[in-house]
């Protein structure tokens, strides 16, 4: 999966792929690229959870965020807590009580939006599952420029002189805000733009989980 | 009999607070705790504050020290927040490395800083490739009744607004830097910001400046960071319950309302220091 930078037009998403079940013991795994930037998620579960760690109405979801290099700091920490509550949100955690979800999101490339990346390989993962959810979710993420020109899907260099990046995470029922988070500053007007465009692109995510589902369930 | 019932069921017991628009600490949905600021209380920092919002309380500290630049950015010194959770505020947190909560609060502090255009950071600059002013701002919990993002932004806003850095000379033949033990000079604050926090309480109320019970109890929980001339610096909403677009802009109205009176309470708390 190749993209160009050049070819990334202000109302085009870059290319998405996946690649569902590529690993074998996670309950569900997928590997979701939006360019040039790719993370891979596995999901195991329900199953056993550390006594003391145990919910007794709902199961413990926790997530796990492995940065490509190095450790993870605090940088990670703040990423896993996005993702976590995004997917607890959708999960239905009441169907398992006393048992857990763990999630893991390990980076494989970095080229922009890697949040909004993140969170829709962690669902794809847990469609592959095959868990219970209420709904699923896509995020995605757009950038304004200088003269106040938007990007949808800007790559890591785009996003470098850009006025205000918003990344954001849409439930497929309601079309509701589900999480947010935003880097530099707009006014009112642009944000409802920025959101604007950033449900279309989650509007394309939709789509592409319903293909990539059909994809992976028609092959013989 | 109330608090065994609030024990036992806690939702149930808000909700019949709720029903009534009322919540259990006798505030509106839409009302924010009462609060306090104090500047300047620790001497030994360039730049100090405390606040009070309700019975959440941060204390701020701000040092500054000498620092060698990035070498992409000669004349820019830095700003090195840390947010600090420690087991005295609440039974939630135990000694030892800091929580999930506490980095999380720093990460959001730190990126708040970066896109808010707070300050010029050239004016930390003390000599070009060489020295800068690094300032460190540690914000500390001292009781921790939920919304700890917002008070940590008014403390940390407040602190900066009343650091005093002395005026530093370099000597041309020794190369070592001096401090004026007279002159000194505040920041110039180009932009400043606050944070409004609701917490959605059953998928369905929206309430503002939570306290720690509702936090817990929250389905879902949202911070809007406003600057003062109404620009939106980061709407911060790490998943739970899904709102609507109707709902976001009467949070964005009412973190509007909130940062203006933010402002206005630093402005006269640093004036009264001042007189």
């Amino acid at each position: 999966m190749t993209s160009n930078p050049e070819n990334n037009s202000s109302v085009e998403i870059r290319p998405i792929g996946s690649l569902q079940s590529c690993i074998s013991k996670p309950d569900g795994s997928a590997v979701f690229t939006q360019g040039d930037t790719s993370v891979m998620a596995a999901v195991y579960g329900p199953g056993d959870v550390k006594p003391n760690k145990a919910l007794m109405d709902k199961a413990t979801v926790t997530v796990t965020y492995k940065p490509k290099i190095g450790i993870s700091g605090v940088r990670e920490k703040a990423l896993e807590r996005m993702i976590r509550n995004t997917c607890e949100t959708v999960l239905l955690t009441t169907l398992f009580p006393r048992s857990s979800v763990d999630i893991i999101v390990q980076e494989i490339q970095d080229a922009g939006a890697l949040l909004a990346c993140s969170i829709n390989a962690a669902c794809l993962a847990m469609i592959n599952a095959g868990i219970p959810m209420k709904c699923t979710v896509a995020a995605s993420c757009c950038m304004m420029g200088k003269d106040e020109e938007l990007i949808m899907d800007p790559t890591k260099e785009q996003t470098k002189d850009a006025e205000c990046v918003l990344t954001s995470a849409i439930d497929s029922s309601a079309h509701s805000l589900i999480a947010s988070s935003m880097q530099g500053s707009c006014s009112v007007e642009q944000y409802h733009k920025l959101m604007s465009v950033c449900q279309k692109a989650c509007d394309k995510v939709f789509e592409f989980y319903r293909e990539a589902m059909e994809r992976t369930l028609s092959k013989p | 009999m109330a608090a065994e019932f609030k024990t036992a069921q806690p939702v149930e017991y808000y909700k019949q607070f709720l029903k009534e628009e009322v919540r259990p600490d006798g505030r509106e949905l839409g009302e924010i705790r009462s609060t306090i600021l104090n500047v300047g209380s620790i001497s030994t920092a360039h730049g100090s504050a405390l606040v009070k919002l309700g019975n959440t309380t941060v204390v701020c500290g701000i040092k500054g020290e000498f620092a060698s630049p990035t070498v992409e950015e000669p004349k820019k010194g830095y700003l090195v927040p840390n947010v600090d959770l420690p087991p005295l505020c609440s039974a939630q947190f135990k000694p030892g490395p800091p929580s999930i909560q506490a980095q999380v609060t720093s990460q959001l502090v730190a990126d708040t800083l970066l896109s808010s255009n707070l300050l010029n950071y050239e004016d930390l600059c003390i000599k070009e490739g060489n020295m800068v002013w690094v300032l460190y701002c540690d914000m500390m919990c001292l009781d921790y009744d939920g919304n700890i993002i917002d008070a940590c932004l008014i403390a940390l806003l407040a602190a900066l607004r009343n650091v005093r850095l002395p005026v530093v000379t370099i000597d041309e033949d020794t190369g070592l830097a001096e401090l004026s033990s007279t002159e000194d000079r505040s920041l110039n604050i180009v932009n400043q910001f606050a944070a409004t926090t609701f917490s959605v309480f059953d998928d369905s109320i929206l309430l503002v400046d939570p306290t720690v019970e509702e936090e817990d109890l929250a389905t879902g929980l949202m911070t809007v960071i406003v600057t003062q001339d109404g620009r939106l610096c980061n709407i911060h909403k790490p998943g739970g319950t899904p709102l609507s677009t109707d709902q976001i802009q009467d949070c964005i109205g009412r973190a509007q309302t909130r940062a203006k009176e933010i402002c206005s309470l630093i402005d006269d708390t640093l004036d009264s220091i001042e007189r």
